[in-house]
């Protein structure tokens, strides 16, 4: 199989099965994707975070929780890369622990909301009437409120920490993809094909599923890219404000929030969180921007 | 017009929805509110006669009818850490964010429509590529490192700018105000070293807020440029050898000018929640830093109170964009 | 085009910034958090800078010097005797003091100001309450007798010096009558108004209040004690950084909340004056008695044995707590200075074998994550750790950890304990009373958070109490004191200082234990 995977087969115009046509498109989108050098870098320090999250362990100089008070805020050295925290711990292996969480908690969010709103804007626009009207009213009721402080409200009712920061930032981050899903249903139900499955006696559930949901995958991976640098920056904020994963966790937004009062003359503590924070962001804008080009060109 | 009237009709059915959101929120809080007015130390019998007074001992729903029916009569019930009214709050507080965002949204517009029109001129340039850079990044930097170290560099480091709060010491106190827009109300009263002294307390929280929402502005500048650039007239008046200037900046971007209305409605919108964080270091005292101290100090009337207000502006600032959309596009009308 | 209308725009900016090198004169700026203000009627004022500021705008019958903070002399009281059977007080004001409307101070001010803090009943009420006074016994057992006279009548017999710590109290305070009674909403007795506005004798008088942003105190003309300054602003600034900046460019005289590794910094430097000042607070571990594993006395004295104090004190709060392990801080009459308690692992851990735990437990450990409290938590998880007690950190926003600790439902958490008047009473009270440990009990002292039922020991605090002989009260504390280090759930850690940081030039900062005792009357700067 691994053979038909050939350059020829992909770029071929005349593709002899569905299969070759669909790779082939991807690979052209991919082409482009690589033409532009932005978004490959974005791609690169994206991928890049993450495997060293994940390989946190095997790269980490020391173990990110243990204190040692008569070390305090050292600066960067040989044996501290990036310096001691406000408890003498190593801040180069918080940061790599600290992306697993941040990082995590990211995938987790998007986890949740994708499908969540997904589901809901393909229901609504498939479906119309009186439970679009519901549907859509409660995803305006979400969309009134200013993200970061329902987010805010949400994790100080509920206790402060990764799992309810992770709950508070997915309900507000789900309503534009309900939003998104429903606009590009609302095009897709009335199209051709949609109508001959519906002749052939498909369920409703089955179409919205395996024939509508499809179609608004594209305009969803972009959508997500984009926003995952606006979840990083919530959970951060959320961090920052003390309501957010708590210390001695080293998620990066709480490491910057506990460090914030060196800023003045051990500027590195607050500020290597902030730059990885950063990095983090900016991949993921620069990403989201590179496939937004690619697999979007309404928005260009 | 009648898609109008329809959206216009459901913003109180948003509102009610708001309300009980943010009324349930607040009553699962794990901050015992009699404690947040009585203090810690009140002996039992104070604790529960305030209980009582607040209907606080009732059940859930009937506070909840109870409130509903405060707020018909536009009471919003009194704030615990200001022991104001939460409408005389919000009014004291609110001017403060409307001027600080409202400058950062007039410097966003400056600078990000015209890099956005530049970028969509210079497709595919260097400068198209600068221009997504640096926009990117005032996108992915979080606001309130940006805050910091904005304070750090220009306050303490260089000295050009003034420290965090809204006026300097001097002048504490010594407008009266009228507007509650610290800038308008110096130049109301005429004076003139008030006015430039609340200028600069402002320019450097308005700048950093200005930068974070430049990005958004100047990407859809560019988005809606393109556009237009590449559609029949334009390529017709480029053939009749109409200058590009005047084709860049009467034609096509005359056209761009609708739909960037809405975008900076919603823009609007969203810096009212970037103010959260600039404010907090700022030490700005508008309705942003408002809302978190007494959510963390569980003053569930002026967070309910806050939130409502916030979200109607949410709302409002929604339908004119839509309204605007509509009367202004003669595509969609 | 566009670009030069930019650099226009950019030029036109750089101007804007007048950069204030000094506050003006006549005028001290002190950049501190401000934001727990909840009020500053008197009456009610119950928090750290309220009372501070009421203890500048208001004067008691009597108050305690900075210089020996147990000796009691008259502020409005020239004099005071206790009548046979210690149960009837009289009070003769002195002459001359007047409120900063011009009018003079008389008993009848005071004997008011006392009842309407008796009947508005608002959080700091029974610091007089105690005495037996309620609404409607408080018009004839408090009562003027003629304008210099004021007589007061306790339910039962009361020491006298426990009477004059209590009045002494910003609860205390004396408010003008004709001044604050006609600005009453409703049966409010002047209590809106007070907020905003100040009726007292004190050296300054309230100008204005903008809750989280600012207060401005201006000089009382008619204030007996003339201040040394005509206006004191206090300007709300969260941040530690932005105080010091403030402080570095001349916008800020004094700061009062730098954080403790900013504040070591400054003393290295020696630029700015640092002056240090002891505070009646203390900072604990609270053991709840409903976990079984801390009830056991072993485990208790374990956790004491494994704490690393002295390591916290130096590293993490070098200038802002410092170690003291009894419930009467330094400073307070009848404290205990005595550290029994250091890292001694082994004999930790024995102990912990003793108790059969030689393998440790879980248990759950709430604390406010706000500096540096979240910090010493942290510490204290892994001193803990060695004795393998296992802390699930439960941090929270300080008043959700108050209100869980309320409902007995921590097994171990970290608080903060002001005391609330300067006798020995206040924190031997809520550390060392509690007979009734039902779950509805009237009185919820910290010994009853921690559900620690102490017939015996309560019953010795309230001979205490009752002691007239000063010495001989001194050492039943200290007793107390002593017996509490050895049983109580309570493992007392570190005592607060306070610090201030002013500008070269700044003079006359006067501090005391209580927040109501800093005062401004001689702060001034060159």
């Amino acid at each position: 199989m691994s053979a038909t995977f050939s350059r020829d087969w992909l770029l071929s115009d005349t593709p002899s099965s569905r299969r070759q046509a669909v790779w082939g498109q991807r690979y052209q989108a991919w082409l482009a994707f690589r033409r532009n050098p932005l978004a490959m870098g974005g791609l690169i320090v994206a991928v890049a975070m993450l495997l060293l999250s994940l390989a946190a362990p095997l790269l980490a100089t020391h173990d990110p929780s243990v204190q040692n008070l008569g070390n305090r805020l050292a600066p960067p050295s040989a044996e501290h890369w990036f310096g001691t925290d406000e408890l003498g711990r190593d801040v180069y292996s918080r940061i790599l622990y600290g992306g697993r969480i941040t990082l995590g908690m990211v995938v987790a969010v998007v986890l949740l909301v994708a499908p969540l709103g997904l589901i809901v804007g393909c229901v609504a626009g498939y479906a119309g009437g009186f439970l679009d009207r519901i549907l859509m009213r409660v995803t305006d009721v979400f969309l009134a409120f200013p993200r970061l402080i329902l987010a805010l409200a949400f994790v100080a009712a509920m206790r402060p920490g990764v799992e309810s920061a992770v709950f508070a930032i997915a309900l507000t981050a789900w309503p534009p993809y309900a939003r998104l899903a429903r606009a590009e249903t609302l095009t897709i139900r009335n199209a051709d094909y949609v109508a001959a499955v519906r002749l052939t006696g498909a369920s409703a559930a089955r179409i919205v599923l395996r024939h509508v949901t499809p179609m608004c995958i594209p305009s969803l991976i972009v959508r997500v890219t984009l926003d995952m640098s606006s979840i990083i920056l919530t959970a951060a904020g959320l961090g920052f404000l003390g309501l957010g994963a708590q210390p001695p966790l080293p998620e990066w937004g709480t490491m910057i929030a506990t460090a914030r009062r060196f800023i003045l003359d051990q500027w590195w503590v607050p500020v290597i969180p902030g730059i990885a924070i950063f990095v983090a962001s900016l991949s993921f804008n620069l990403l989201g921007d590179g496939l937004r080009d690619v697999l979007d060109p309404k928005q260009r | 017009m009648k898609a109008l009237a329809a959206s216009a009709a459901s913003i109180p059915i948003t509102l009610f929805g708001l309300v009980l959101v943010t009324f349930f929120i607040g009553r699962v809080m794990p901050i015992d509110p009699v404690i947040a007015i009585v203090g810690d130390r009140a002996p039992q019998d104070v604790v529960e006669q305030t209980r009582a007074a607040l209907g606080l001992d009732q059940p859930l729903y009937v506070q909840f009818v109870t409130y509903v029916g405060q707020l018909l009569r536009g009471d919003l019930g009194r704030s615990v850490m200001t022991s104001n009214t939460v409408g005389q709050d919000i009014l004291t507080f609110f001017p403060a964010t409307f001027e600080l965002a409202t400058t950062a949204i007039v410097l966003a517009a400056l600078i990000g429509i015209p890099l956005g029109v530049l970028a969509a001129v210079k497709q595919g340039s260097l400068v198209d590529q600068a221009v997504r850079v640096f926009s990117l990044i005032g996108h992915s930097l979080p606001i309130f490192v940006l805050a910091l170290l904005s304070l750090l560099v220009f306050y303490a480091r260089l000295g050009i700018a003034p420290g965090p709060g809204r006026q300097g010491i001097v002048y504490q106190d010594m407008v009266d105000i009228r507007t509650g827009v610290l800038t308008l109300d110096a130049a109301l009263a005429g004076d003139w070293g008030a006015f430039w002294d609340a200028v600069a307390h402002l320019a450097q929280p308005a700048c950093v807020l200005a930068f974070f929402s430049l990005a958004y502005i100047a990407r859809m500048t560019r988005a809606f440029m393109l556009n237009e650039l590449r559609s029949e007239y334009v390529i017709t008046a480029r053939a009749k050898g109409l200058s590009s200037t005047r084709i860049i900046w009467r034609h096509a971007f005359g056209n761009v000018a609708v739909p960037m209305v809405t975008i900076l409605a919603l823009t609007y919108a969203g810096l009212l929640e970037g103010a959260v964080l600039t404010e907090t270091i700022f030490a700005w005292p508008g309705l942003g830093q408002y809302l978190t101290v007494s959510l963390l100090n569980a003053d569930m009337n002026a967070v309910l109170g806050a939130t409502l207000v916030v979200g109607l502006i949410y709302v409002a600032l929604n339908l004119l964009a839509d309204t605007l959309y509509r009367l202004l596009d003669p595509r969609v009308r | 085009m566009l670009n030069r209308r930019l650099l226009l725009a950019a030029s036109a900016a750089a101007p804007l910034a007048p950069a204030l090198a000094q506050t003006p004169p006549g005028v001290i700026v002190m950049a501190k958090q401000i934001d727990d203000i909840i009020t500053l009627d008197p009456g009610e004022c119950f928090e750290f800078t309220g009372s501070e500021i009421c203890g500048n705008v208001y004067q008691k019958l009597v108050t305690t010097p900075n210089s020996n903070p147990s000796q009691l002399v008259g502020e409005l009281a020239e004099s005071w005797e206790a009548g046979a059977g210690g149960k009837t007080f009289t009070f003769r004001l002195k002459q001359g003091a007047k409120f900063s409307s011009g009018n003079p101070v008389t008993a009848e001010d005071a004997a008011w100001s006392l009842q309407r803090a008796v009947i508005l009943n608002k959080s700091p009420a029974f610091i007089i309450n105690q005495f037996g006074f309620t609404k409607d016994n408080v018009a004839q057992r408090i009562r003027a007798t003629d304008p210099r006279t004021l007589v007061m009548e306790t339910a039962e017999q009361t020491s006298l010096p426990f009477l004059l710590y209590c009045l002494s109290a910003v609860v205390g305070s004396v408010v003008e009558k004709a001044a604050a009674l006609p600005k009453a909403q409703g049966d409010d007795l002047g209590n809106a108004w007070l907020k905003q506005n100040s009726a007292g004798s004190g050296p300054f008088m309230l100008r204005a209040w903008r809750a989280s942003d600012s207060v401005t105190l201006e000089a009382n003309p008619n204030a007996t004690d003339k201040p040394a300054t005509r206006r004191i602003i206090m300007r709300h600034t969260a941040d530690p950084s932005a105080q010091l900046l403030g402080l570095q460019r001349g916008d800020a005289d004094i700061a009062r909340n730098l954080s403790d590794d900013i504040i070591k910094q400054v003393i290295a430097e020696g630029k700015f004056g640092v002056h240090k000042q002891r505070k009646a607070a203390l900072l604990y571990l609270a053991l709840n008695q409903k976990n079984p594993n801390l009830a056991r006395p072993e485990v208790k004295q374990a956790i004491k044995l494994a704490i690393d104090y002295e390591g916290i004190a130096r590293n993490i709060t070098p200038n802002t707590w410092a170690v003291h392990q009894a419930f009467l801080p330094e400073g307070l009459p009848g404290a205990l200075t005595e550290k029994p308690f250091s890292r001694k692992i082994d004999e930790a851990r024995k102990l912990m074998a003793d108790a059969g735990l030689a393998d440790g437990f879980e248990m759950s450990f709430d604390y406010a994550s706000t500096w540096p409290v979240s910090d010493i938590a942290q510490a204290v998880q892994a001193n803990l750790a060695d004795l393998k007690i296992r802390l699930r950190m439960q941090p929270g926003e300080s008043r959700a950890v108050i209100t869980k600790v309320r409902a007995r439902q921590h097994d171990m958490s970290v608080s903060r304990w002001g005391s609330d008047y300067l006798d020995p009473h206040s924190n031997a009270e809520t550390f060392s009373i509690n007979i009734d440990n039902a779950d509805d009990a009237r009185n919820r002292t910290t010994a009853w958070r921690s559900s620690w039922l102490i017939p015996e020991l309560s019953a010795r605090v309230m001979e205490a109490l009752r002691e007239s002989d000063p010495e001989k009260r001194a050492q039943m504390y200290i007793d107390i004191q002593r017996e509490h280090q050895r049983t109580s759930p309570f493992v007392i850690m570190l005592q607060e200082i306070e610090v201030w940081t002013s500008r070269p030039g700044v003079t006359g900062i006067d501090t005391g234990p209580m927040n109501d005792r800093n005062r401004w009357k001689s702060l001034a700067k060159a």
